[in-house]
């Protein structure tokens, strides 16, 4: 962004005038973005309220309730732990995935490809960083609305132990933006949908499966268990079935965070890049 | 050129003829080999549609199977965990894929690419198309289904020689879904509308003993259970992989044939006024 | 009219309605083998409609309507494996590679994988698509994939070929390259059914015409005789700097056989321009541009409805 130029600043409330205007500020320009997203979310989210609520509440009485009264009647539980309150918690976070996915994939290509919304942004005063921050802080509202209202519902059919798991949220949603922003690089590089066939039956639906989402993962083979450890899903099911459970130990707490973070930021800095390349070519 | 001379017609045509259904030409099949050719574009489509029931048949199976060793069914056989679940899986898998198939692919055609309004320049009618796709469905979704049903020899989640039979059940799983999506699809505005069928394929998904035995359920529910189509596709696949063959089996394969056949009847009315106004 | 067997297409008291819309309202026209038959009228004038209901994809409402002496309630299928259709919008399968685009419509028709082989590599040399053949649909260019479109409409050797709007969006270098091809088309044999809003193309392409508005043909015949028919041999465009044109209307009323006021302009018609002009200069009025040109269908038109083709 062009900063402060050698002319004198006309003054604040003068920017609909001729003329030189008073630059925006980083984060004028952020919830300049954002605010595009909140007024497209106000007048769609009608459509989408029901799957998103519906679905993880569905999977939470098929797998909390049903699995679990089979689990808990051969295996009395999972390490003493009833399977609802095991599962629960994985279930907060896995559903960030299927958020995340929403709105990272087709979304995000309908805007580069189809509306050219963000063509459109990056025409005004907004630079790259700006319209990505600007849609990932609406993405990360969508997580804290599905986030809670899954966590209320699941508090009703008393999935939780402790006053501990209102920390769930805070790891849901960041889980959530560790899935999202590397997405969104993916989403850069694609002509078509085809490749998000691809990645949703190999990359999203194994990662709920293989991710200690259901069982813990000392139960897959030897070898498989690496792979759940590099993988977000892990740590954020880890993470937030500690603070549920309340058994956290703290080294391994602060170091699955610090994995999700570091999935988050690495995702951000490739977004930027393959944004900038697609867009300002 | 001389006139294009129309083939002779195969049994396949000679049947749908005979259904209370919109003209065509029977030339169903040439919309099948233009999937054919549509889809040797995007082969590696084909294989990810496998992939999915395999992958919950190995976290699962092995998963929940190391924690609850068996389970009993509900005609009281008791057996291992992937033995219970990958019955289950075939059928879920074989519905999916027929949805799939015959709702966001047919409504991408019907609504976006125009296809039939391109198809229906020749002389093939709305029969036709009804036909070919369903068609087409159903021989994609028997190609899953052999390829899960080895997997599942494999993983010796298989107890009977009657499983052979779970092949052609896996088609008719698909082919009642197939046209019953199908039929939905024809009344389809938007893209917001799948949210719809989201809403069916999913619950039946999760809640058609796939994961867990019926007798889990209060008696109401069960009964409500029942009522639904994958249930009973469940049930029809659970009863060949495992050996468990009665006469109830019958009953599950009439459900699925009548909710088939109102589906495709269905299917073709509607996309005659649709495309023919 | 000619000896009945020449007649391929005919249409008596033609009706279409959507609800309570009427879209094609009683329209009569008959259409000989060999010749390029046309609609010309504005957007919404029924033209689709019409064509949509000749190419057996639309029951007729009211009327008769005959192909080849058959009825397109009862024979549509045996129709349509004689018929080359057209339609406005590009109907190509984007999912497919070009020649397989030709083959996989062939089939459509019945035709074996050999014979559809052979046409598809005539046709794409025809259309001069013959290296783009295994190419993809989507990144040809809007002229190819009207080639395309005509040439895949082609694959059955159809009788009658109907064009909806064959060159609608082209630039205009791709329409004067679908113009010839369709020249040798109509030389082979093929009898041409077309609509149009465009003048230039009717006056191209067209031996017989009708003019549509509303649902109605308001004129029949071949170009030449509709202009001569129903305008002058040559019109005056005078502009003016004014926000209403027909202001001046009045001061050069009289000169010439009619006046038309458009928005931006007025139309003198005289069968002689340059006298006209003269005239007017004579009457002391001083337009910002004069122009004298022939006659177009354009006109025929303006004279028949009072309103523009294109708007």
């Amino acid at each position: 962004m062009t900063q402060a130029t050698t002319h004198e600043p006309p003054p604040t409330g003068a920017r609909a005038a001729h003329g030189i205007r008073q630059p925006m500020s980083a984060l004028e320009r952020v919830l300049a973005a954002f605010g595009y997203h909140l007024a497209v979310y106000r007048r769609t989210w009608r459509g989408s309220v029901v799957t998103r609520v519906l679905s993880p509440v569905l999977f939470l009485l098929s797998m909390g309730i049903g699995l679990g009264a089979l689990v808990d009647d051969r295996a009395g539980g999972i390490d003493g732990v009833p399977y609802l309150h095991f599962v629960v918690p994985a279930i907060v976070v896995t559903q960030t995935l299927w958020v995340a996915w929403g709105e990272s994939s087709y979304q995000v290509l309908g805007y580069i490809k189809w509306n050219m919304n963000y063509h459109a942004q990056l025409a005004t005063p907004l630079g790259v960083r700006d319209v990505l921050a600007g849609h990932w802080l609406a993405v990360a509202l969508h997580l804290v609305m599905s986030t809670t209202v899954f966590m209320a519902i699941a508090a009703l059919f008393g999935g939780f132990d402790s006053w501990w798991a209102v920390l769930c949220l805070p790891i849901a949603v960041l889980t959530g933006l560790a899935f999202s922003t590397p997405l969104f690089a993916f989403t850069a590089t694609q002509e078509g949908d085809n490749g998000f066939n691809i990645v949703y039956r190999w990359i999203i639906t194994p990662l709920m499966l293989f991710s200690g989402t259901f069982f813990p993962i000392d139960q897959l083979p030897g070898w498989m268990q690496p792979v759940a450890w590099v993988t977000p899903l892990w740590h954020g099911v880890s993470a937030a079935r500690a603070v549920s459970v309340g058994d956290v130990s703290w080294l391994p707490f602060v170091g699955h965070l610090l994995v999700l973070v570091g999935y988050a930021a690495g995702g951000a800095w490739l977004a930027r890049r393959a944004f900038a390349r697609r867009l300002l070519p | 050129m001389s006139a294009p001379t129309i083939p002779r017609t195969p049994l396949v045509s000679r049947v749908a003829r005979a259904m209370p259904m919109p003209a065509g030409a029977g030339l169903a099949r040439m919309l099948v080999e233009r999937n054919v050719r549509s889809f040797r574009h995007g082969w590696i489509a084909l294989v990810t549609g496998f992939a999915e029931p395999v992958f919950y048949l190995f976290s699962l199976g092995i998963g929940i199977g190391a924690l609850v060793k068996t389970v009993t069914t509900d005609s009281g056989m008791v057996v291992t965990y992937p033995q219970f679940v990958a019955p289950a899986l075939l059928a879920a898998s074989a519905m999916n894929g027929a949805v799939m198939d015959s709702t966001f692919n047919l409504f991408f055609k019907l609504k976006y690419a125009k296809l039939y309004d391109a198809v229906l320049a020749t002389p093939m009618g709305p029969r036709d198309i009804a036909v070919g796709e369903v068609a087409w469905s159903l021989i994609r979704g028997g190609l899953y289904s052999a390829a899960f049903l080895v997997v599942a020899v494999l993983a010796g989640a298989v107890r009977s020689w009657w499983a052979l039979l779970a092949l052609p059940a896996g088609v008719l799983i698909g082919f009642a879904f197939a046209a019953v999506g199908m039929f939905a699809t024809t009344f389809m505005r938007s893209w917001v509308d799948f949210d719809y069928i989201t809403l069916a394929i999913q619950p039946m998904f999760l809640f058609s003993a796939t994961f867990f035995p019926l007798a889990t359920y209060p008696e109401a529910l069960q009964w409500f259970v029942r009522a639904t189509p994958l249930y009973h596709g469940v049930a029809l696949e659970r009863a060949l992989m495992l050996g468990d063959v009665g006469w109830g089996v019958l009953g599950h394969v009439a459900y699925l044939l009548v909710l088939g056949l109102f589906g495709v009847v269905g299917a073709a009315r509607r996309l005659e006024k649709l495309l023919l106004s | 009219m000619p000896d009945t067997d020449d007649i391929l297409l005919s249409a008596r008291g033609l009706t279409k309605t959507f609800g309570e819309f009427t879209a094609v309202d009683g329209i009569d026209f008959a259409v000989r083998r060999g010749e390029c038959f046309g609609f010309l009228g504005p957007n919404g004038a029924g033209k689709s409609s019409t064509m949509r209901m000749v190419g057996c994809v639309s029951p007729v409402t009211g009327g008769e309507l005959r192909l080849f002496g058959l009825d397109p309630a009862t024979d549509g299928p045996a129709i349509r494996a004689r018929l080359g259709n057209c339609p406005q919008r590009d109907t190509l399968d984007e999912e497919l590679s070009v020649e397989e685009n030709l083959w996989i419509y062939g089939r459509y028709f019945g035709l074996s994988r050999k014979e559809v082989k052979e046409r598809a590599a005539e046709l794409l040399d025809f259309a001069q698509l013959t290296e783009r053949a295994k190419d993809k649909v989507e990144p040809l260019s809007g002229g190819m994939k009207r080639r395309l479109t005509i040439a895949r409409s082609l694959i059955n050797a159809p009788e009658i070929l109907l064009l909806d709007e064959p060159t609608t969006g082209l630039d205009p270098q791709a329409r004067h390259v679908l113009w010839d091809r369709l020249f040798r088309l109509k030389r082979s044999g093929v009898t041409l059914v077309l609509t149009t809003h465009y003048m230039d193309e009717a006056e191209q392409l067209c031996d017989r015409l009708v003019v549509m508005d509303h649902g109605r043909i308001v004129a029949e015949g071949s170009p030449r005789q509709l202009i001569d028919d129903y305008s002058t041999r040559e019109v005056l465009e005078l502009r003016f700097d004014a926000e209403d044109h027909g202001a001046y209307a009045d001061k050069v009323a009289g000169i010439g056989e009619r006046v038309e006021v458009l928005p931006d302009r007025l139309l003198l018609y005289a069968d002689n321009g340059d006298e006209a002009s003269a005239q007017v200069h004579a009457r002391g009025v001083e337009p910002l541009s004069s122009l004298v040109r022939r006659s177009t269908l354009e006109d025929v038109f303006l004279h028949l409805t009072g309103r523009t083709l294109v708007d």
